[in-house]
């Protein structure tokens, strides 16, 4: 921060009412050990925090937590909901319960393993690739190919069928009723196929 | 006044009733007495509505606490904006919100719809006024706003903090409006249905509203997306909630319609599909309405729930089942006049964009729905969350994409060869070079990959489109380029605004590929302290922690935790999330401390801080940081989509003359058969 830019930074801060905060900076690292000040009305800020610890941000904590689903039911995975809702008070307790499997010396889907055990398969924040959760996954995909499949060979069949009328001679339907006219459409198409 | 409102809501229902029966006997009969009173009953039900609904805005404004929503909704110091959005922002008043745009809607309808569709008129104000009805006895019997306490509490709980947003103003009523607005072209096929008279006319009546159905839809849809951004506090925008789910469905089936009606009009194909399609978006759009009010699926967003779902379940199964009965007893007067030629033309291509985006809403409700059917079935609950949405639909919006760009390339009834190699050539380079480039620059994410190449494929579809309609005005009228451009848009508004549109979904997806790339970090910071992290571009942001300050507001006590911002050692600003404690005019707190995030906005990337808490009660304040790359294009996505169905929408860029004549002729030919009597 140069001079001038503090100097601009204080004003800011000072329209804020952060004047105290402001002057107190310093460059980074330098002001680890200060003590911070207490809050006019710390019960205002939210629920009290600790520190961020290196498991808040660890990756592999972090991959796990996203696949496993906060109990409060928020409908978020505990990582989202933890620093999310900070009003919730079960996912920083849910993560507590993978660091400490975690320090045990536990793999990802061990720890998921575990947590399923315990709080039943609703943890997951996707359905189980076995048995009838199958069904989840597979049916969208199941629909959408038969009636893609079925659709492309409904095209294939009928722009051939489309090919063949138009080197034929068009059948002469004057004085025909839409209902015989229909019927006799009826018979080509199954002549033709 | 609440007596007043009763007093509405009661006449409100009664009119519907009458409205539904005179409709039905007079389009049967023909007789214009009931018929004209069909017409008059749907205005009076939006003037008896609309008292009914000014009556619980005023109750909102008197601070009226006496009356339960009141109560439950506003209080004293609660910002104006909000206390006029409470209306919305409960259950009840929805309802009755609902209530009130359908009436005007329907007004408007009978109102400006062509005396050429009179036909349909009494059957059209007939199916509004069941609708109204429904909503309005739900509002009678199971929900109402009038409701009075037994005391009169001192001050009001207020509206949750969550909705005391700009975005959460507009967002509710743009995303109602666009349900809402459904059930017009839902009426307008259930009135050709009753009367049998299925030819392009009822197509062409509903066209206008379709299509304004569909913009509300995408507006609320990118509202609610920016609200959930900016409110919500965890750096996503979509997070495949429920709500969300059922805001999405209607939109992917509206989207399906628009396409597949081009058939019907230019091929008289797909007359079956369409007015199924009409039926299913109206039924998805009352869905979303369930699903949002009933509570029946746990939801960030279910702000209020309770025992109406009976109500909507039970219309929607009734409705279901008379929509399927009447489109199975007109089943063959709805035959295809035209068959298709090749399977190498846009209407195959249309077919394959239906079934894509038809496919992408059933597995979206599929999933969302899917923990009630394992519940029903196992007995176990599971969650559907993000992971099975982003695996099943992925895919499915990467082909979406690609066909985005290949069905307006496509001839009609049959592509030749040259016609391929002509339309694709460029399209396809482009996506190749943009393939490569990006492989060249090792994009970690494959998908995205996809998704941008193919956004580059669809982009160069449209411009060449765009520059081969100037250059040809330009060759053929001696105009300027600019002159060219503005003509060859404004001459054919549904066809370039479509162009547009398709541009939106590009800037979409590509924004949406961002997300592969986000980065978060957790950090407590003393007052000076830094964190630094770097973003997906290769530039280290330093954040330095400034202070906390706590002051009072109008209707909150504000905790404000700011952070000096550096790129790359450049200072770029102060950033100031805070954390806000509501409370009542007596200083109550009224809802658990919400927090709001700061957003840095550049076209690269969004820098997002929220204000987790503080420390042990100091100034030692926990962060999340956010680095969110292309989150504006989101917003930028959903103005182009919106502008090009302005364009489309505008005056004059509806269907000609002679296609009206084509669609009468049409229509008096399918007569001469049928011996009915026009």
């Amino acid at each position: 921060v140069t001079g001038l830019d503090r100097r601009a930074f204080v004003r800011r801060a000072a329209w804020l009412g952060l004047a105290p905060a402001a002057v107190a900076q310093a460059p980074q690292g330098s002001t680890r050990d200060s003590a911070a000040a207490r809050l006019w009305q710390p019960d205002m800020a939210g629920r009290p925090r600790g520190e961020i610890t290196d498991y808040e941000n660890d990756p592999f904590i972090v991959g796990v937590e996203r696949r496993l689903r906060c109990t409060c039911g928020c409908n978020l995975d505990i990582y989202t909901c933890r620093t999310t809702d900070f009003t919730c008070t079960y996912s920083p307790a849910l993560h507590r319960e993978i660091v400490a499997l975690v320090q045990q010396g536990k793999t990802a889907e061990e720890v998921i393993a575990a947590f399923v055990a315990k709080y039943g398969e609703t943890a997951l924040m996707a359905p189980p690739k076995r048995g009838f959760a199958w069904a989840a996954y597979l049916l969208p995909g199941i629909v959408i190919t038969i009636v893609g499949i079925v659709l492309g060979a409904v095209l294939v069949r009928r722009s051939r069928m489309a090919a063949v009328a138009a080197v034929a001679p068009a059948p002469d339907t004057a004085g025909l009723s839409p209902d015989q006219a229909a019927r006799l459409a009826a018979a080509l198409d199954r002549l033709e196929s | 006044m609440t007596i007043l409102g009763q007093l509405a809501l009661w006449l409100a229902l009664l009119l519907g009733v009458w409205g539904a029966v005179v409709g039905i006997v007079g389009g049967r009969r023909g007789d214009p007495v009931l018929i004209r009173s069909a017409r008059r009953t749907v205005y009076a039900l939006s003037a008896v509505i609309a008292v009914a609904a000014l009556s619980l805005v005023v109750a909102l404004l008197k601070d009226d606490f006496n009356v339960a929503y009141v109560a439950s909704y506003s209080s004293r110091n609660l910002p104006l904006a909000y206390k006029l959005s409470a209306f919305y922002g409960g259950q009840s008043g929805s309802l009755l919100f609902w209530a009130l745009v359908l009436s005007l809607f329907a007004s408007a309808a009978q109102l400006l719809t062509s005396r050429r569709y009179a036909y349909l008129m009494p059957y059209v104000a007939a199916v509004t006024c069941v609708i109204a009805a429904f909503f309005v006895s739900v509002s009678v019997f199971a929900a109402n706003p009038f409701t009075r306490l037994a005391y009169t509490p001192m001050d009001g709980r207020g509206l949750n903090p969550q909705l005391q947003n700009p975005g959460m103003v507009i967002h509710p009523p743009m995303l109602y409006l666009g349900y809402i607005s459904i059930a017009i072209p839902y009426a307008f096929s259930v009135a050709a249905l009753l009367t049998r008279k299925l030819d392009i006319g009822w197509l062409h009546a509903i066209r206008k509203w379709t299509l304004l159905s569909w913009m509300f839809l995408s507006v609320g849809i990118t509202l609610g997306m920016w609200w959930a951004y900016v409110e919500l506090g965890w750096g996503g925008y979509w997070a495949w909630d429920p709500v969300e789910n059922a805001s999405l469905l209607p939109w992917l089936t509206m989207t399906a319609f628009l396409h597949s009606v081009m058939i019907q009009e230019k091929r008289g194909m797909l007359k079956r599909w369409n007015v199924v399609l009409i039926g299913i978006s109206f039924m998805l759009s009352i869905l979303g309405t369930f699903i949002t009010r009933s509570g029946i699926i746990s939801s960030v967003h279910s702000f209020t729930q309770s025992n109406v779902g009976y109500f909507f379940a039970l219309f929607l199964l009734l409705g279901g089942v008379f929509m399927a009965w009447l489109t199975y007893t007109r089943w063959d007067l709805l035959r295809t006049e035209a068959r298709l030629e090749s399977a190498l033309s846009r209407e195959a291509s249309f077919f394959f964009n239906n079934l894509i985006l038809v496919g992408i809403a059933f597995s979206v409700l599929w999933g969302t729905m899917f923990p009630i059917l394992s519940e029903a079935v196992r007995g176990t609950k599971v969650t559907v969350g993000p992971p099975f949405f982003n695996q099943v639909n992925v895919p499915l919006g990467l082909a979406l994409l690609a066909l985005t760009g290949i069905g307006p390339l496509i001839a009609w009834r049959k592509a030749s060869p040259r016609n391929l190699r002509r339309q694709f050539v460029v399209p396809v380079l482009a996506a190749l070079v943009m393939g490569t480039a990006l492989f060249m620059l090792r994009l970690s994410s494959f998908s995205a990959a996809v998704a941008i190449s193919l956004g580059a494929f669809v982009v160069g579809t449209i411009l060449q489109e765009f520059v081969r309609g100037v250059g040809a005005r330009h060759r053929l009228h001696g105009e300027h380029y600019a002159l060219a451009f503005a003509r060859l848009v404004g001459r054919n508004r549904r066809r370039y605004g479509g162009y547009i549109v398709h541009l939106g979904i590009v800037v979409y997806f590509v924004a949406f590929t961002g997300l592969a790339f986000k980065k978060e970090q957790e950090a407590s910071l003393k007052p000076g302290e830094s964190v630094t992290m770097r973003s997906p571009y290769g530039h280290t942001y330093t954040f330095t922690h400034v202070g906390v300050s706590q002051y009072e507001a109008l209707n909150r006590f504000v905790s404000a935790a700011s952070v000096e911002v550096a790129e790359d050692g450049k200072r770029l600003g102060v950033m100031t999330s805070e954390k806000r404690q509501y409370v009542d005019s007596f200083g109550r707190q009224t809802f658990e401390p919400s927090t709001e995030a700061a957003i840095r906005s550049t076209a690269r990337e969004d820098l997002y801080i929220v204000f987790a808490g503080a420390v042990n009660g100091t100034e030692e304040a926990v962060y999340k940081f956010t680095i969110n790359p292309l989150v504006v294009w989101v917003w930028i996505g959903g103005a182009i989509l919106v502008f090009g169905g302005a364009v489309t929408l505008w005056p004059g860029g509806g269907p000609s003359e002679a296609a009206r004549r084509r669609a009468v002729e049409g229509y008096q030919v399918s007569l001469a058969g049928e011996t009915v009597d026009a």
